[in-house]
Order: structure tokens, then C-alpha cells, then sequence
């Protein structure tokens, strides 16, 4: 039995088994890999996607769950003339990645931050940014965020 | 003779070395270790004088093409002026390509533009020369030695190595420093040489810039991609002169990394991202008690699960096969298989602490290392003796991305694909596994979401498993470790503990310290002791477990960081004197240590008032030939959790090459520094480890992280030290020390948040 959604825009149609979770399906069945497999229990955010514009960890829903929705995963978060996402380009300016692999879901962490703040806090960044990264890129990670909603550097020092 | 040996071990090259020139340090053998099990030799780069010909000849077949000409195996020049760097260590986020690439084009004058690093190919014609001849001159006290090595024991070295590193904070320090910039000098050179046949004028008047030789008299230039063929035929120096701090273009500068953008687009492939054609993908379950076997399962559940293809019994794990990961992981989750211990069933982590204690109190160790007479000095002591016992846990690596290794087997070859931080001692590895020569046996290396000294080949079993694994099934198959599997069948930071003494003559300095300690491996000469004291004592007590000791980023430095920098600060409360003087006054004037400490104290503020329930602590350490000094400011939460509110850190590697790629390694370290020693620690019961997941292992979170970390460098003309290490050491003893100084309570076994518990 195939599974109807839409990723990146595109509608696709997937026959997996209903319990496989979306990470998987979007991984094996999609070939995207760029959602990354980190911990399979939701702890880590590793495999983050917007699923109808929500912040979901893919490993934990599964693809029964998804039938008709939108999916975007890292892949489509460029516009449509292939330039970055301004967060994206926030990431590069900052240097923001070391080893790079939980940094998908930091973006898609942080894109839907941005989307419902506007202009996050400090507060807000750490209540929302709980993926994990070993290499230790936070701080950058938060000088990226501040950067891509205009806001000070500076602002990051403790001051504000 | 022995350097006629055609297959010499490290034992074998080590004495043909003492032979030819005595060593003036000891631990060579250790040092080596250190860096890499084997000594690193190719065709490389003094291979010029020594000629190991065929290395050279091989390197070329496997690189250069038309049009390109190769140099010194490492580098290429191509008719387009396009300059290739095959770099032997892998990046991993580390900025090493970036900055081996800036080291070579700064030497060579190259435009940074057209300049590419790419990893070397995992052959043994590209081990790392220059890694070992860095080694062997700094141990030997000849930096000159390097050049006066004879031919025939060239030749040992190279056909004694399997290995091409990445690790031991060693890329840039040693490979860059002792190879690609001597590379990049040497071929500049000899451009100019070329260029001055062709334009007729002498060398003496040329100047080069952005890939052009310039005859700036006659206004005429020629591109390196013109002069490249020439240059290739001439004798390279294998001494050229370097440029000096105040030359440098490229090295020292801000230069942005180009394997960013593939990291934050979902483009960049790591090992557990390969795919081919036809593949299935499997993972498994180990014994849970290392050491212990499989002695049954019934595979027929697994079986019946939808995409299940396959079950592979190893003699210590089971693999379920299937279409995908998922199928997989459910056909793995339906099986019962029985295990047994191996004898380890009464392993756990408060026996192995007993155990320890009871080893140290019987008070016969097996190494001894210092100076002076600490048992005098201790007798004269009275009440002036300070004790004070240490406990650390396990400690995981927890690197983000779980192993994964590709692998297919197909008309007597073996190819797999992954994250390695050594790939040919993976393929030696591999090799070894199924029984194979090693050159049937191709590994194609993949960037990895972190290594942090967990993919080692030597500690590495997942080799072992993928190899066994291709041999059974006909099409290419990748194991992926579960991230409860990745948790359990660690190879982790040892469990360890320490008695330090001490005591205090009648002007309140140190007279004499003892570090008693029980670990594995003898630490002496990896681990340095940085105080001014008259007579010391540090005295190793060799206890093993049944699991197998990792190296974990800074590795021995990570346990007496703690010991050493948590002891000095109680002798200094003993003493009634503020931690950072008392640090100070036991510091050589003028040292750089002293230097290091004292802007660390100056940047953080030291001794400014701070709000009630909050503290400052301070420690020092070396390792890995830089000093790094922290401040952590921190309180303690309504919970009794730490929080970590500020963090200063100030270091001295002599040279920086990279200023953004080394701030983040030094932030980084410390984040994984505090994180380890606030939450992490892997246990044993019956023999088998209780944690699974992030959920009982966890890494600090970005709210819990200092929100900025204010690192400095000094820059100083002293040796190269290494970057990627050094910043986690003294993170333990500082936040230790931050909180005593909030709560006037002080721990002494990590990691915290068990003892707040507690």
C-alpha cells in the first residue's frame, strides 16, 4: 500500500511499510540523505524536518502519520532560484559547522525558531535549540541565528 | 643487516633507529603509539634524497594524469596553474585541509583560489612521512636527524608502516609544519630555478606571487602551470629556507573552509550516507559483556519480518540483512540471541573503583617517574600532608554519527567505504579479518560526523564485522551500529582513580606531591607535570577490565587535568592562598606557562567580585605541546545541576594557522570537556554497560553551554603545539574548582551530576 505526501514541494508516493519512520522512508525510499540518523529516540534532533510547517524529529513519526502532509527536509530549504536560505548563508558567514552532521537539523531547528519568534532571545535560542552537536559549534550556532534576524552580534555577549 | 628486514614491527625499527642515533628522549615507543601504532614512512616527502622510487612512481599513477605534474608524491601542478594538495588526514570539521592547503600555498606563493586539498588515496605510497620525521626529531633532540637517515633504513621505515593517521592533534603541527611547508618551499624553488633557465636571467632576480615566477627587471612572468613539467625534472632541496612570521600570507589568517557549504545544504555524504546499487543494509547486536560469545539464537523471527533477507552469525554478535534500516532493526528486535560473559559477569564500575583502591593501597606500582625525595619530604610534613582521592568514569565518545561501513566483495577484492581516521590501518585491518592480503583490500575514506579517537582502527571491531559480513553475501552491504549498540560497545575513556599527596613546607609552598594512579596504560611522558616542586612522585598502577581502552580526545590528559588542577587548588585552599597566585608562584617567572595563566586571570576577571552562589575556578594544563589556561565562572541550579555562566580560555601553540578553525577546536574541547564532566559516564553491571542512549548518556545542550567562550591566543615563535585536544584538559578542574569556590563544597569523583544527585 503506497503512502501519498508531498517533499520539498514535489508529491511522492511510497510504499514502505506504514510503521517505517519518515527519517527512513525520506533516507532509503527518497535517497535524500541529507537528514541525518543520530539516536532513533528523539533525543539528539539529528533527523529535524518541518512536516506541514511543524519542527518534527523524523525518527519518531511514522510514515502512516505523514499520508497527504508537507514535508520539507534540508534539501528544500534553498529558494527557488537555488540561493541559501538566509539561514543557511547565516551558517556559512558564521563558520558555524565543524563536523557538520547534527547541522541539518540545527537549521531546520532554527528556521522554524525564526519563523514563529521572529527575532529570538537568547531565552528562546536555548529553549528551542536542543539538538545536540558533540563537535561543541553552539556558540557559533547562536551568533548564526542572531546574525540571520539582524541582530547584534554583540547582543550574544550577555548584555542583552 | 636489520634495516634488510623485510617485514620489521615497530620493536624491530626502534632499535635499527638506536643504531644509527641514539634516542635522547625516553617513551619513544610510547610516543609513536601515541601517534599511531607503526612508524608513518612512504614515498614521501624527503623521499627525494632517499629515493624510494617505486612509493613515488605509484603515487603518481594514482593521481596525476595529463597535463599534471606531480611532486614529492603530496602535490600536483596542473598546465591550468591549478594546485592539488593530497592531504593524508581526513577533515572531519577540524579545518585540517584548509589548513595543511594554507601551510603549502603560503611556501609555494600559490594564488589561494586555484589551490584544492583532496584526500590522499588510502595507499601505502601516501603514508605519512612527515609525521614520523617530525616524531623522530623532536624525540631524538636532532631536528637535524631527519636528513642523515641512510637509505637502507628509509627503505625499513617505509615497508614497516601501514598507517595514515589523523589524530594525536597532529595535522597541522606536524605534518604541515614538518611537510606541506617544506613541500610548498621546495617546489617554489624549483619553479624559479626553471624559470630562470627559460627567461635567461638568474634566479636571484626572480620574485613569485599568485602562481607566476616575475622578472619584474624585464617586466616579464611565468605561470607555475607553464613551469610545472620543467620543474618536475629538477632535484628538489630537501632543506629549503621557510618564510618567517612576518611573510606569511596565508598561514595566520581567517581563512574560510571550503567543505562548509555541503554542511549546510544536506549535500555532504558521510560514511553512513553511501549507497550503491543492489545494496542491502544490516546492523547487529554484539555481546552485551565484552569478551562474551553468541552460543545461540533462533533466527526465524527475524526472518519472517518483511525486507529481511538474511541473519549472519558472528562468534560474538549477531547481523540481521534486509532491504533497508529499518526492516533491519525490527528483524534484529526479534530476536532472543543468548550470550555468554566471557568469565566478566562480576565486573561493574563500584568493583572496578574497589578493585583499583585495593591495588594502590597494596602500594607496589608498576611504573615509578619524578624527582627528589618525596617519602623524606613527606615524613618532615606532620599535619602539612594533604590527601585527596579522585574518581573518574568511562567516558563514550558519543560521536554524532553512528558507525557505518560499506562493503562488497566481489571477484577476490574487498572495497569498503566509511569514516576511518586511519585508512590504511583500516584496510590492514580488514586485511586481517578475513584473512585477505592487504592489497586486495581497497578502502575509500568518507568524512565522518565526528572521531574524536573512536574510529581507530585498533579499537575499531565494526571493520572486523563488515569484512566477515561481505564475505557471506554477494552484493555490497552496509552496517549501520544502532546508537544503543554505538553506547554499549564503546571503547572508552578508562574508568580510573588517583591518590594525590602533598605536602606544604612552613612558607606555604608545595615541598613535594605524589600522584598515585591506577589506569591501564603507564602515562608518563605523555602526561607532563608543569609545577615547580623539588621532589615528585608520579607512580602508575596498571589495572585493566575486560573493556578496550580508547583513546578519548586528549586522551590521558583528560583524567590528571582533573587530578592534578583539582589537587592544586585544594593545596591551595589549604594554604589559605587564592588558587590562581598559588598556581602562579609555583610557575617559573617569565615561563610561558606563566604568561598563559596570567592573561586567562586578567581576561576573566579574576578576583572581581562576583554575586552570591557564583565562582570562579582556574587550571592550567599542557598537552599535546600547547598550554591552555581556563576560568569557568558557574553556579549551581535550584537542583543542585551545575550551570556554566562564563568561560575564558587563553592559549599558547606558538603559532596559530587558522585563528577561526583553532578558536573553534579550542570552544569546541571545552564544551565536550565540560560536558563530560558534568553529565557523562558510561557503567558496568554484571559485566555489561547500563547506559543506551542519550537519554541516559547526556551531552551538554546548548543551554547548558557558556553562551559565548572568550578564547585568546599568544602568539610566540615556540614550537608548533596541536589545537585539536588541547582545550579539553583543564575544563573538569575548572568547573570543580568554580563550584567549590561557589558552594565550599568540593567533589572529587565525576561526573557532577551524580554526585548532586547523590
Amino acid at each position: 500500500m503506497a503512502i501519498g505526501f508531498t517533499v520539498n514541494g514535489k508529491d511522492v508516493s511510497v510504499a514502505a511499510e506504514p510503521d517505517t519512520p519518515l527519517l527512513w522512508v525520506l533516507r532509503e525510499d527518497l535517497g535524500l540523505t541529507g537528514t541525518k540518523f543520530g539516536c532513533g529516540v528523539a533525543a539528539c534532533g539529528a533527523c529535524s524536518v518541518h512536516v506541514d510547517g511543524e519542527l518534527t524529529r523524523a525518527c519518531s513519526v511514522p510514515l502512516s502519520a505523514i499520508a497527504g502532509k508537507a514535508v520539507t527536509t534540508i534539501e528544500g530549504l534553498k529558494n527557488e532560484d537555488g540561493t541559501l536560505h538566509a539561514v543557511q548563508q547565516a551558517w556559512i558567514d558564521a563558520q558555524v559547522p565543524q563536523c557538520g552532521y547534527c547541522q541539518s537539523g540545527q537549521i531546520m531547528a532554527a528556521v522554524a525558531l525564526i519563523a514563529r519568534t521572529g527575532s529570538p532571545s537568547d531565552a528562546e535560542i536555548d529553549a528551542a535549540m536542543t539538538n545536540i552537536c558533540r563537535c561543541g559549534t553552539y556558540p557559533r550556532i547562536r551568533k548564526a541565528i542572531r546574525a540571520a534576524t539582524g541582530q547584534a552580534a554583540a547582543a550574544v555577549r550577555g548584555e542583552a | 643487516m636489520m634495516a634488510d628486514n623485510p617485514n620489521p614491527n615497530i620493536d624491530e625499527t626502534q632499535a635499527a633507529l638506536a643504531e644509527v642515533a641514539p634516542v635522547k628522549k625516553k617513551g619513544i615507543k610510547r610516543r609513536l603509539f601515541l601517534a599511531g601504532s607503526a612508524l608513518l614512512v612512504g614515498g614521501g616527502v624527503f623521499g627525494l634524497y632517499w629515493a624510494d622510487n617505486a612509493a613515488r612512481v605509484r603515487a603518481r599513477a594514482l593521481t596525476t594524469g595529463e597535463g599534471e605534474h606531480n611532486f614529492l608524491t603530496w602535490m600536483k601542478i596542473a598546465e591550468d596553474d591549478t594546485v592539488t594538495l593530497f592531504s593524508p588526514h581526513i577533515d572531519f570539521g577540524q579545518g585540517s585541509h584548509t589548513a595543511l592547503g594554507q601551510m603549502l600555498a603560503d611556501e609555494l606563493d600559490a594564488d589561494w583560489a586555484k589551490v584544492k586539498v583532496e584526500q590522499a588515496p588510502s595507499d601505502v605510497a601516501f603514508s605519512n612521512t612527515a609525521l614520523v620525521h617530525s616524531l623522530l626529531g623532536e624525540m631524538s633532540g636532532y631536528p637535524g636527524l631527519v636528513g642523515a637517515l641512510p637509505a637502507a633504513l628509509v627503505g625499513m621505515l617505509a615497508r614497516s608502516q601501514k598507517v595514515q593517521i589523523t589524530g594525536g592533534s597532529s595535522a597541522v603541527r606536524f605534518t604541515g609544519q614538518g611537510g606541506m611547508r617544506v613541500i610548498g618551499a621546495a617546489v617554489r624553488l624549483a619553479l624559479i630555478e626553471e624559470a630562470a633557465d627559460r627567461l635567461g636571467v638568474p634566479a636571484s632576480e626572480l620574485t613569485t606571487a599568485d602562481s607566476k615566477v616575475i622578472h619584474a627587471a624585464s617586466g616579464r612572468a611565468l605561470r607555475y602551470g607553464e613551469l610545472a613539467a620543467g620543474a618536475a625534472q629538477r632535484s628538489l632541496s630537501s632543506q629549503p629556507v621557510l618564510k618567517s612570521r612576518a611573510e606569511y600570507k596565508l598561514i595566520g589568517k581567517p581563512v574560510i573552509r571550503r567543505d562548509i557549504p555541503a554542511k549546510v545544504d544536506g549535500s555532504a555524504v558521510y560514511g553512513i550516507d553511501f549507497t550503491l546499487p543492489d545494496m542491502r543494509v544490516a546492523t547487529i547486536a554484539a555481546a552485551p559483556v565484552r569478551g562474551g560469545r553468541l552460543e545461540a539464537v533462533d533466527e526465524a523471527p527475524a526472518l519472517a519480518v518483511p525486507g529481511v533477507e538474511k541473519v549472519v552469525k558472528l562468534d560474538d554478535a549477531v547481523i540481521v540483512v534486509a532491504k533497508g534500516y529499518w526492516q533491519a532493526a525490527k528483524g534484529l528486535a526479534t530476536l532472543s540471541p543468548k550470550f555468554s560473559d566471557g568469565g566478566h559477569g562480576a565486573m561493574s564500575t563500584p568493583a572496578i573503583y574497589a578493585a583499583q583502591d585495593k591495588l594502590r593501597q597494596a602500594g607496589k606500582p608498576d611504573n615509578t617517574a619524578g624527582a627528589g625525595d618525596v617519602a623524606a619530604a613527606f615524613k618532615a610534613a606532620g599535619d602539612r600532608l594533604i590527601t585527596a582521592d579522585y574518581r573518574v568514569p568511562f567516558l563514550h565518545h558519543a560521536m554524532m554519527e553512528p558507525f557505518a561501513l560499506t562493503a562488497h566483495f566481489k571477484d577476490g577484492k574487498l572495497s569498503v567505504w566509511g569514516g576511518m581516521q586511519d585508512p590504511i590501518g583500516a584496510r590492514d585491518r580488514l586485511a586481517k579479518a578475513v584473512g585477505m592480503d592487504m592489497e586486495d583490500v581497497i578502502f575509500h575514506p568518507m568524512i565522518m560526523g565526528g572521531g574524536f579517537g573512536r574510529r581507530f582502527p585498533g579499537v575499531t571491531e565494526i571493520l572486523d564485522q563488515v569484512a566477515k559480513l561481505a564475505r557471506q553475501v554477494p552484493y555490497p552491504v552496509k552496517l549501520i551500529w544502532s546508537r544503543e549498540e554505538d553506547v554499549r560497545h564503546g571503547t572508552y575513556r578508562p574508568q580510573s582513580s588517583a591518590r594525590l599527596s602533598a605536602a606544604l613546607d612552613d612558607k606555604g609552598r608545595i615541598a613535594a606531591w605524589q600522584s598515585d594512579y591506577v589506569q591501564g596504560d603507564n602515562a608518563e611522558g605523555e602526561v607532563g607535570f608543569i609545577y615547580d616542586v623539588p621532589a615528585t612522585a608520579r607512580r602508575h598502577f596498571a589495572y585493566t577490565t575486560n573493556q578496550i581502552d580508547g583513546p578519548w580526545r586528549s586522551v590521558n590528559s583528560t583524567q590528571h587535568g582533573f587530578y592534578n588542577e583539582s589537587f592544586i587548588d585544594e593545596l591551595a585552599h589549604a594554604a589559605g592562598e587564592d588558587p590562581y597566585q598559588f598556581r602562579r608562584k609555583h610557575l617559573p617567572a617569565g615561563s610561558r606557562h606563566q604568561k598563559v595563566l596570567d592573561e586567562v586571570a586578567r581576561r576573566a576577571g579574576w578576583g572581581t567580585p562576583l554575586p552570591q552562589g557564583t565562582g570562579r575556578g582556574i587550571a592550567i594544563v599542557e598537552s599535546f605541546g600547547t598550554i591552555v589556561a581556563e576560568v569557568i565562572e558557574a553556579t549551581v541550579k535550584d537542583d543542585g545541576s551545575p550551570k556554566v555562566l562564563k568561560a575564558f580560555a587563553v592559549v599558547d601553540c606558538g603559532t596559530t594557522v587558522n585563528p577561526l578553525n583553532a578558536e573553534a577546536q579550542i570552544a569546541g574541547g571545552i564544551i565536550m570537556g565540560l560536558s563530560a564532566t558534568i553529565g557523562e559516564a558510561i557503567t558496568l553491571d554484571q559485566g555489561a554497560v547500563v547506559e543506551s542512549n542519550f537519554t541516559d548518556y547526556p551531552i551538554l545542550t546548548l543551554a547548558d553551554a557558556p553562551p559565548v567562550i572568550d578564547v585568546h591566543f599568544i602568539e610566540s615563535d615556540a614550537t608548533m603545539g596541536g589545537i585539536g585536544e588541547p582545550g579539553v584538559p583543564p575544563a573538569s578542574a575548572a568547573l570543580a574548582n568554580a563550584l567549590f569556590a561557589a558552594t565550599g563544597k568540593r567533589i572529587r569523583t565525576l561526573p557532577l551530576l551524580r554526585q548532586a544527585k547523590a
